[in-house]
């Protein structure tokens, strides 16, 4: 909170202290989910199948596996956000709140890190 | 309300459930045919597909109440009237989108 402009005295001041770059983030991550999404059904619609060689050759190109690495940053981060409020929302103790959160943001960086090392494996050939 | 009520459950929903199909998906494919196999074996089944739809439908809902957010957002649609229609057609238009996700998969790829 600064003590300059009148919005820099108000700044942090709310019930909450903070939430406009949590609101922001969660609008992006939104827009980006839908730009991912509409790319991932479309490209799941224009297969020939779901048969491993078919899915496999597909994501192993980078104009395949880097849309579905961005979808997974996206989808995780806009999760994770999503899911902090709900905690915040039902879970009152400080401690449990925490501890929560905690886990969430482990959760949502370890999964997020898993899909990326997986689409990475399939795009580098790791499987031949 | 509902709409509202909706957008935390399938949002709760996707991430809980969608996610970690995502991830398994996406191991599965890097580990090799095998591990897709049983990948794809799960979710071949009844139980798997009806997953698989609620999640395309929760989906679609979230979708729709997120675009209806984001009109709201820039402060567009607080007429009664104009937000009650949006707020009734949203579920109604995902409920179609899911419904025509599925027949182009069920008629097109013979799912």
């Amino acid at each position: 909170m600064g003590n300059g402009t009148s919005i820099g005295r108000v700044r942090g001041l709310g019930p909450s202290h903070e939430g406009a770059h949590h609101w922001l983030l969660q609008r992006t991550t939104a827009a980006g989910n839908l730009i991912v999404m509409t790319w991932l059904l479309a490209s799941f619609l224009m297969l020939p199948d779901f048969g491993y060689a078919s899915v496999s050759t597909w994501l192993a190109q980078p104009i395949a596996a880097v849309p579905m690495a961005l979808l997974a940053i996206s989808l995780f981060w806009h999760a994770r956000l999503g899911l902090q409020v709900v905690i915040e929302d039902y879970i009152h103790e400080p401690g449990s709140k925490f501890a929560l959160i905690t886990a969430l943001n482990l959760a949502a960086i370890g999964g997020a890190a898993f899909a990326i090392f997986s689409v990475a494996t399939l795009a580098f050939g790791a499987q031949g | 309300m509902l709409v509202s009520i909706l957008h935390r459950v399938t949002g709760s929903a996707m991430a809980l459930v969608g996610l970690p199909l995502l991830a398994w998906f996406l191991g599965a494919l890097a580990s090799g045919p095998e591990a897709y196999a049983t990948f794809t074996g799960i979710m071949g089944t009844l139980p798997g597909y009806v997953v698989l739809f609620g999640l395309s439908w929760a989906f679609f809902n979230h979708m729709m109440s997120g675009l209806r957010h984001f009109v709201l957002d820039i402060g567009a649609g607080y007429d009664l009237d104009v937000n009650r229609f949006w707020s009734v057609a949203s579920p109604i238009i995902a409920a179609a989108l899911t419904i025509a996700l599925w027949s182009w998969l069920l008629l097109a790829k013979g799912i």
